[in-house]
């Protein structure tokens, strides 16, 4: 009974806990700019499946995919045996779905098999970020907490499969010894094809003390869980709710083609015909910035890839600005955005809506240097896994920095004087641009 | 050129005509020496294939790529919409690019500002020419040789067309090789995003030697391109490599005319 209750509140305290941090989330993404993606859903719906559910870019590197899918499937599956878990917890009951017999018995028998799976590929995991030292996990931008975010993730589902284990084994072993609450007249409920080979182990002890591993182990895997469910928003563990809807709302244009910016296009018209239709500016609204400097110049998209980011490093690992020893990550990029969303987000908690505490993204966290590098090759977005687009936060400060600062590199200033003057980023006059038709 | 006059679109409109398509030369293809001979190739591919086509000739004047991609979106869309207007007010309809640049920017970001046109890249105009049977390919001084395509960007990832380069050159009867790093995952040879007009930032190498260093491993007789920056960055990285006098760097068109041994 007592136990009961005292699940009960946890189960609450986590829930309460996990809503708020998620509700922060979605009102820090909502401080970007507006964009409107409710078109194409059925297309929407067919990447979500394609790219999130059947991780169809992870198979570029085929050791991580695999090991990636055991996880994915199997902490995924096995957490439906916490749905049994919290009802047994609120109600006091024990493997209350049990009556359904031999699919019970598939079920509990096919998340050891997972259980198995998540563990190796856990050490699989861990090994390749400590021991193997895999490149991409150590660079400039993977600094103390992206790397123990990391391993913490790897050893908290460690210790989760480890307790499912060996809870499912002493339950075992208390059904084998008769034990009260736990055997049944109907003979043995479950079956456990890799826990039973724990069964040495743990043969000597009584049945108080089974009973004491198994509740031990049951109480660390539901608290163990309700602490992951607590951690995963503030971790680069979050893909693994975000993947969904910002798959869903994926770039589905050419990766080629960047926005045209809707405010220089009534300018540039006005600028061609003073005459010329252009939709009312409502006078009273804040003028907006040209390009962005802040993550509030960013759109709500831009912001949702920042915390979709699971920092895995495809992107850098294949951009040829990186590659060839330049400042530019386009993976720092989105840590970056997402670091400076928290920042804040922290201050409107503190100190009020209006607060500027005098810094941005760009300059704080995001230097020009990066901006530049950059050749808009799109590899980082085809390398992504959840598709996310570092590109478009790149050239959206690029605007910033030239229709805001003027302060593109002088070579580039030079390019558009020429292109303003003679119609090409070089300094040749436009009416010589038949003579290659003429030569020979 | 030698054995015809290649019209401008003012020049067609006079005499009442229409042309099929539009080429569109491009400012490296109009000025850059290298790519002037490639602007040629296609010229001459076009011509003797029997496709009616006009350049705006001196009313030519720079998409804005560099422009957009540099961040200036007013420069950018001052380009684009003076564009719009005179292909617009030549009632074009149909446009085959030399540049896969000019080729994204005219097919991608024009139509929402007024210029819905039917965008090929040269690759693609010369499969189709291929396939309708108008353009016919033998082997030529090619055959048996060892080419390598470098994807462009603009035409790879940026518009997902990997095959069109791919099943043109091998008409050639060569034997095509792919780098490692090829289609969807290909390296960008360093001039894309208005790199071509600046240096690179401090780094440990050049973009352009690292792609053509891969592209040497493969030790091909030609490395194949279909983008005038691409050319000049991949040229001098083979010469930075001293294999300038082994390997050719040739934009497909070049490939393809050499074949077909047109003057």
């Amino acid at each position: 009974m007592i136990s009961s209750i005292l699940f009960t509140i946890l189960l609450i305290i986590g829930v309460i806990l996990f809503t708020k941090k998620i509700r922060e989330v979605i009102r820090n993404i909502q401080l970007g700019r507006k964009l409107d993606l409710s078109d194409r859903s059925s297309e929407r719906w067919a990447t979500m499946a394609r790219v999130a559910l059947g991780q169809s870019k992870m198979g570029s590197r085929p050791v991580a995919a695999f090991f990636h899918v055991l996880i994915y499937v199997g902490f995924i599956i096995i957490n439906i045996e916490v749905i049994e878990i919290i009802i047994d917890g609120v109600f006091g009951t024990h493997r209350v779905l049990s009556f359904m017999g031999g699919l019970y018995d598939v079920l509990i028998g096919s998340f050891e098999f997972l259980a198995i799976g998540v563990l190796a590929a856990c050490f699989v995991f861990l090994s390749r970020r400590n021991i193997i030292k895999l490149r991409r996990f150590h660079m400039r931008e993977m600094t103390k907490w992206p790397k123990s975010d990391a391993n913490i993730i790897l050893f908290t589902e460690i210790l989760l499969m480890s307790a499912f284990l060996i809870m499912n084994a002493c339950d075992y072993q208390l059904q084998m010894l008769g034990a009260e609450h736990y055997s049944r007249a109907t003979g043995i409920v479950g079956a456990f094809p890799v826990s039973s080979m724990l069964l040495p182990m743990i043969s000597g002890m009584s049945i108080d003390s089974l009973i004491i591993l198994e509740r031990s182990c049951w109480w660390f895997h539901i608290i163990g869980i309700l602490a992951f469910l607590n951690y995963v928003p503030y971790s680069k563990h979050f893909h693994i709710l975000l993947a969904f809807p910002n798959t869903y709302y994926s770039k589905l244009t050419p990766k080629g083609e960047f926005t045209n910016m809707e405010s220089v296009t009534n300018e540039v018209k006005l600028m061609m015909d003073p005459s010329a239709a252009v939709p009312s500016v409502d006078p009273n609204a804040a003028p907006q910035r040209f390009g962005a400097k802040d993550v509030k110049d960013l759109t709500w998209k831009q912001l949702m890839d920042s915390y979709s980011c699971t920092e895995c490093g495809r992107c850098t690992s294949s951009c040829p600005a990186n590659l060839t020893g330049k400042l530019l990550s386009p993976r720092k990029i989105m840590m970056d955005t997402r670091d400076r969303l928290e920042e804040v987000g922290k201050n409107i908690d503190q100190h009020g809506a209006d607060h500027d505490d005098g810094k941005s993204l760009l300059g704080n966290y995001i230097t020009e240097e990066e901006l530049w590098a950059c050749t808009t090759c799109n590899a980082c977005t085809e390398a992504c896994p959840v598709n996310i687009d570092p590109l478009s936060i790149i050239v959206e400060m690029r605007r910033y920095l030239v229709m805001e600062q003027s302060s593109a590199p002088t070579e580039l200033n030079g390019m558009f004087t020429k292109i303003e003057n003679n119609g090409a980023p070089w300094q040749f006059s436009p009416a010589d641009r038949m003579n290659w038709a003429n030569e020979d | 050129m030698e054995n015809f006059k290649v019209l401008t679109m003012a020049e067609m409109m006079a005499n009442g005509e229409k042309p099929e398509v539009l080429f569109w030369v491009g400012c490296a293809g109009s000025f850059d020496d290298r790519a002037k001979k490639v602007t040629k190739a296609i010229a001459k591919i076009l011509h003797a294939t029997g496709v009616k086509f006009a350049v705006l000739g001196t009313e030519e004047s720079c998409t804005g790529d560099p422009a957009k991609r540099a961040g200036n979106e007013f420069l950018f869309q001052m380009q684009a919409m003076n564009n719009i207007m005179i292909l617009n007010g030549y009632e074009v309809t149909k446009i085959v690019t030399g540049c896969p640049h000019c080729f994204n920017t005219l097919k991608n970001e024009y139509p929402s500002l007024g210029g819905n046109y039917e965008v090929l890249h040269h690759s693609q105009l010369l499969q189709q020419l291929i396939d309708s049977g108008k353009l016919k390919v033998a082997g030529g001084p090619f055959k048996g040789k060892k080419i390598v395509f470098h994807d462009p960007c603009y035409l790879g990832r940026a518009n997902n067309e990997y095959e069109a380069p791919r099943s043109v050159i091998q008409k050639l009867d060569i034997y095509l090789t792919e780098m490692k790093r090829s289609k969807a995952n290909g390296l960008c040879c360093g001039a894309g995003g208005a790199q071509m007009f600046k240096e690179p930032e401090n780094g440990v190498k050049d973009i352009n030697v690292e792609r053509a260093e891969e592209a040497l491993q493969s030790d091909p007789d030609v490395i194949a391109v279909g983008c005038p920056f691409c050319n000049t960055m991949m040229t001098d990285g083979v010469k930075n490599f001293n294999k300038e006098d082994k390997v050719q760097v040739k934009d497909i068109a070049e490939l393809i005319a050499e074949a077909i041994d047109i003057k």
